[in-house]
């Protein structure tokens, strides 16, 4: 890094435009999907898997309520979520048997129709952007520079060491390259986790099954799909908490204003870890 | 001490500052649900759908159809589970023998078909799979007429854009009706159905015929099929947006997703 040439306060361009851009409109699109998602899944609260699945067929998730509690079940286990999931106040204190909360949900009534209308549109915008962004990371080098994990990065000490950092809050502020784990984590949101959202997403359309029927195939039956693009949510959601803390704790200010401006100030405040032995 | 409290009124900021904004965003969001031009926006999406759909497959492709040990052990009924007009319970009580279908519209043949000059017709045998809007899915054997044969017999006008569906049921207070557009409506798989998993379509499911339009969702299968109208404009019938589901919920009249 060439740090001593601009004295004090060191530019280093981190973040591409294109980077940027579809950072942030993700986070809406996926914010959006996410709790539209939640009020359709609110429309028929349980998961099975293979090819068919109704009220009446062994269900391996409920959330559900019994008129007075919520609970969720998963398999034989049940736990009681009697406020949160299955059974909770509105915002006029008055009890609504759905599964997740009108203040997790678009829109925060129940209304199956517009969460669709809401789903399906954000969905292109989704499924486009994500498109873009991979292929404009391929053209501009971000997944080869930036996410591309190299050779020597792949020994157990060099993971191991990552970790402990991790659990000892010690993040490499000065240095403008991912670690290891942080490129696990965006390599498995970006190419496993969305592109499994969209997939499964497809892969519940009737229309869909005709068109391309291998789907079925690749996910075992629309029920399992519905079962996978649940998990890939809930996936995606965790993604979404780790990242923010890990935002929070290595310092927000650093973290957020790159993604903005694309600048990060190496040198304005000396880096607390930087390569220490 | 202070140090506490300072952090607690800080915390107190914090979750207030977090419940506020996820109050915005959500009113926000209400709003925009609320609002026409949004509305419309988000409607426009379902044709975007449709096209979609139709540029990646023929008009003729097939929906995937299943082996006879992938029946849903026991299929989730639905909707209406009887029509509750005079009318209908007298053919009910009869076994539908006086029972007649009237193809009629914007045909150069109308028809008044009975049921057993329907069952005599060239008939398709499909196992496929049912899909509630609602998110859950129930597989079963469907036994009926090409809906393509009668309107070859009936001889639809070239101006003809949509079939309408009137069914005998209410449900709530408005009687069920459904459409299709006439892609569908000559699909192989696009049949009016009298049987149900090797026996006769019980009244349950739809008696005396149902229709399958096996590429889009449940709520266009409709039951206690009485008429079959052939228009160039869905506006007419009654909400105006060519179904049940379509006026009374806002539910996409495209159902393919």
């Amino acid at each position: 890094m060439d740090a001593a040439q601009s004295g004090a306060q060191d530019v280093v361009k981190r973040h591409h435009i294109l980077t940027r851009i579809w950072h942030w409109l993700n986070a809406i699109f996926a914010t959006i999907l996410l709790m539209s998602g939640l009020m359709i899944f609110n429309a028929h609260p349980q998961l099975y898997w293979g090819e068919f699945g109704a009220r009446g067929d062994y269900a391996w998730l409920q959330i559900d309520d019994t008129r007075t509690t919520g609970f969720v079940r998963v398999g034989n286990a049940r736990v009681e979520t009697t406020g949160v999931l299955g059974l909770s106040l509105d915002s006029k204190d008055k009890v609504r048997r759905v599964a997740f909360p009108g203040w997790a949900t678009i829109p925060t009534h129940y209304s199956l129709a517009a969460a669709r209308r809401w789903h399906f549109a954000f969905a292109w915008l989704f499924a486009l952007g994500l498109t873009a962004f991979m292929l404009g990371s391929l053209v501009n080098g971000h997944i080869r520079k930036d996410l591309h994990v190299r050779r020597a990065e792949w020994s157990v000490a060099n993971i191991w060491k990552d970790i402990k950092n991790h659990a000892q809050l010690r993040f490499d502020r000065a240095h403008g390259t991912y670690n290891i784990l942080q490129k696990l984590a965006y390599i498995g949101l970006i190419f496993v986790v969305l592109p499994t959202m969209i997939l499964t997403g497809i892969t519940m359309s009737p229309a869909m099954n005709a068109a391309w029927p291998w789907l079925l195939d690749l996910f075992g039956g629309r029920q399992s799909a519905r079962s996978l693009h649940f998990i890939a949510a809930t996936m995606m959601a965790l993604f979404v908490v780790v990242h923010l803390l890990m935002v929070l704790l290595s310092g927000p200010i650093k973290g957020v204003r790159p993604m903005i401006t694309g600048r990060h100030a190496a040198t304005s405040e000396p880096s607390q870890v930087g390569e220490q032995p | 001490m202070t140090d506490g409290r300072k952090f607690m009124r800080r915390r107190d900021l914090l979750r207030g500052a977090t419940l506020g904004s996820g109050a915005l965003i959500l009113s926000g969001c209400d709003a925009l649900n609320e609002n026409a031009t949004f509305r419309s926006a988000l409607r426009a999406v379902d044709s975007l759908d449709q096209i979609t759909h139709r540029s990646l497959m023929d008009r003729a492709t097939l929906a995937p159809e299943f082996a006879p040990s992938e029946i849903s052990p026991v299929f989730k009924t639905n909707g209406s589970v009887t029509a509750t007009s005079a009318e209908y319970l007298a053919h009910l009580q009869n076994g539908f023998a006086d029972w007649r279908l009237r193809v009629d519209g914007m045909v150069a043949n109308p028809l008044m078909l009975g049921l057993d000059p329907l069952r005599a017709m060239p008939a398709r045998t499909q196992i496929t799979r049912h899909d509630c809007v609602e998110g859950w899915s129930a597989i079963a054997q469907w036994q009926g007429t090409p809906l393509r044969l009668l309107l070859q017999q009936a001889r639809v006008s070239s101006r003809a854009k949509y079939i309408v569906f009137h069914c005998a049921d209410d449900y709530g207070a408005l009687p069920y009706y459904e459409s299709i557009d006439l892609v569908d409506a000559y699909h192989p798989q696009t049949i009016l159905a009298w049987g149900m998993n090797g026996e006769t379509l019980p009244v349950k499911y739809g008696a005396p015929i149902r229709l399958r339009v096996e590429r889009q969702l449940g709520y266009k299968q409709a039951k206690y099929v009485m008429r079959i109208e052939a228009t160039d404009d869905l506006t007419k019938f009654h909400g105006g947006k060519g179904g049940y589901w379509e006026d009374v919920g806002d539910y996409a009249w495209y159902a393919g997703i």
